[in-house]
């Protein structure tokens, strides 16, 4: 099984958000970048089928060179390869255009995407690469086991989980659940040594449209000083969230 | 010209989500001066969609899609668009409608703005706004496709009563066996338990109740407001609740009208997922806890004294209702 983990490069979860010319960019300016972490969970998935069944385990990401240490970490993690498709992730479209691309080259049985990335929260890209090269697909996915062709895998839903069954070749948009989070794995120096000598190769976008543009950006509107309300005058809560806040 | 919603249901019957959707592609259609089409797929009843706004609704029933199917639900999306000559396209953004707006969007070569939190800001350019960065931010999105596709983020419109008179129609879509290549097995939900998803009310619990053994109180408070149960991060790492409760920038997102954190920091990456939620209560011994920075109202005190007291006080409250 020939196995693709699409990697987003992502500012850590604990960056502040900031932006610069005219809030029309994001500012990186001392923000750290990481892998993101639904994709560190179906990375870790990946690295199951391939110590469990043989797989075959590349990694893939749209970026500039800025990106590689994110790449460089999954393959200390495991991966065998890395390909990193040399060009700005305008829209989510553009880069699923990208990795179609990748994917049919390279002929992908199971391409594991994260079910968003925790930057432009898009949650798009794994969905648009099912429909433009015809895989199926399953989304919110928290487990997955693969036998020969057939595929049993559990997604989400909203109040509980639903058992789908399926074939190859299959992409899915995981999230934790798939492996937990002890399960995650940190590179050790071996692997870190190894990782540095593992095939990363540049390959140049397809030429494609975008669909959307980003035009701005804006923060949450401060809020007001929160009210305190004395631990011996529940009353005033109640009262304060039927009165004021109409909610309950 | 037309503007097309999907309105989702669960076993018939709709949801608020499906309000919310009419509602707000009512105003859609308004902005843009072309009419609204409400497209619904084995619902019981469809009349209650007039209520927002729906003028005219297609009503698909077929036994095909008894379950959902993204790849065939997003067949009849795009058959029903091109039906209509709807250039708009609006979906909810539950586990189901984010699952299949995508390929929807492929289908229509349209480009697609998921977590849409407001009406288009301008028609022409069409510019929406949304959420990124985990609700640390918005994005002023433009759509620049001649078609378009827009996630609504839940509980960010409302609902807007909008009665109007309803032609309804039947619509036969064409589905081929290729639809169903990911077929449902089978489901597991908790009964009578309120989703994340679909609460208005969302009481949740962290670190500082020290044990699962403790939920009994977050469970009671919850009860009587009729409200989802939800937790911190470390507290389902430590298996003390199930993981399908985790909420935050890498768990489940919340936007209810209120969430009342019980024993919880309030780490930037909790407050990344629970941040878009109305209004925040926040119960903590610390009033040094970053949480209350970030809540509207606040209470220093011990859980385990507080929120038993706080449900006694919430049922004679809702007794005098
Ligand atoms: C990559 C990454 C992603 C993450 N994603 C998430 C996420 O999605 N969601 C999330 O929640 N976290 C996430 N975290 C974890 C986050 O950083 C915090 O560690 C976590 O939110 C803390 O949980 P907590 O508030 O329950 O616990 P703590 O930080 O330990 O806080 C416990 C609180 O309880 C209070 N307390 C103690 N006793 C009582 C009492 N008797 N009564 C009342 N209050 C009491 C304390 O004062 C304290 O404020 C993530 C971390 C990383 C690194």
């Amino acid at each position: 099984m020939k196995i693709l983990v699409c990697i987003s490069h992502v500012p850590d979860t604990t960056s502040k958000i900031n932006f610069k010319d005219d809030n029309s960019k994001f500012d990186s300016t001392g923000v750290q970048y990481v892998i993101n972490p639904h994709d560190e969970f179906v990375l870790t998935r990946a690295m199951w089928f391939k110590e469990k069944q043989g797989a075959s385990l590349t990694v893939v990401n749209v970026g500039d060179a800025s990106s590689e240490p994110t790449l460089r970490k999954a393959l200390a993690i495991g991966a065998d390869d890395a390909i990193r498709v040399n060009a700005e992730p305008t829209d989510g479209f553009y880069v699923a255009k990208q990795l179609a691309e990748v994917i049919k080259n390279g002929g992908y049985d199971l391409v594991l995407a994260g079910r968003e990335s925790l930057d432009y929260n898009g949650g798009m890209v794994p969905g648009m690469i099912a429909s433009l090269i015809d895989y199926n697909f399953v989304n919110a996915c928290i487990g997955i086991d693969v036998e020969e062709n057939q595929v049993t895998a559990t997604r989400e839903i909203d109040g509980g989980k639903e058992v789908v069954s399926t074939e190859l070749p299959l992409i899915i948009g995981g999230q934790k659940g798939l492996v937990e989070d002890k399960d995650l794995r940190i590179p050790n120096m071996r692997g870190i040594m190894m990782a540095r000598k593992k095939p990363l190769q540049v390959v140049e976008p397809i030429d494609t449209n975008t669909t959307t543009a980003s035009i701005s950006f804006d923060k949450p509107e401060p809020r007001s000083a929160c009210k305190m309300v004395d631990s011996d005058n529940l009353d005033e809560l109640i009262s304060l969230l039927h009165n004021e806040a109409k909610v309950i | 010209m037309s503007v097309l919603v999907f309105a989702d249901n669960s076993e018939g019957k709709f949801k608020k989500n499906a309000f919310e959707v009419t509602s707000y592609g009512k105003k859609v259609a308004e902005m843009t001066q072309t009419n609204l089409v409400v497209l619904t797929i084995n619902a019981d009843n469809v009349s209650e969609l007039a209520n927002y706004g729906a003028e005219k609704i297609l009503k698909v029933s077929n036994d095909q899609l008894k379950d959902f199917n993204a790849k065939a639900y997003a067949d009849v999306v795009k058959q029903a668009a091109e039906k209509e000559g709807a250039d708009i396209v609006i979906i909810d953004s539950s586990s189901n409608g984010s699952y299949f707006a995508p390929l929807v969007a492929v289908n229509l070569e349209a480009g697609y703005a998921s977590n849409a939190v407001e009406l288009p800001s301008s028609i022409s350019p069409f510019v929406i706004k949304r959420k990124a960065f985990s609700s640390k931010a918005f994005n002023n999105t433009e759509i620049k496709t001649s078609n378009k596709v827009i996630g609504l983020s839940k509980n960010s419109f409302g609902l807007v009563e909008n009665s109007v008179n309803t032609n309804e129609e039947d619509f036969t879509p064409t589905l081929s066996d290729d639809d169903f290549n990911v077929t449902f097995k089978s489901v597991e939900k908790a009964t009578g338990k309120v989703s994340i998803a679909d609460a208005d009310i969302v009481v949740s619990g962290g670190r500082g109740l020290k044990s699962g053994e403790n939920w009994g109180i977050i469970e009671e408070l919850a009860d009587v407001l009729g409200a989802a149960t939800a937790c911190s991060k470390p507290v389902s790492d430590l298996g003390w609740r199930p993981h399908s409760e985790h909420v935050g920038q890498t768990g489940k997102p919340v936007s209810s009208n209120l969430y009342i954190a019980i024993g919880i920091s309030g780490a930037i990456q909790h407050l990344a997922g629970v941040n878009s939620s109305k209004v925040k209560v926040v119960i903590n011994t610390d009033p040094e806890a970053p949480f209350f920075k970030a809540a509207d109202y606040g209470i220093v005190g011990d859980a385990f004294d507080v929120v038993p007291r706080l449900t006694e006080k919430l049922k004679e409250f809702k007794a005098n209702q």
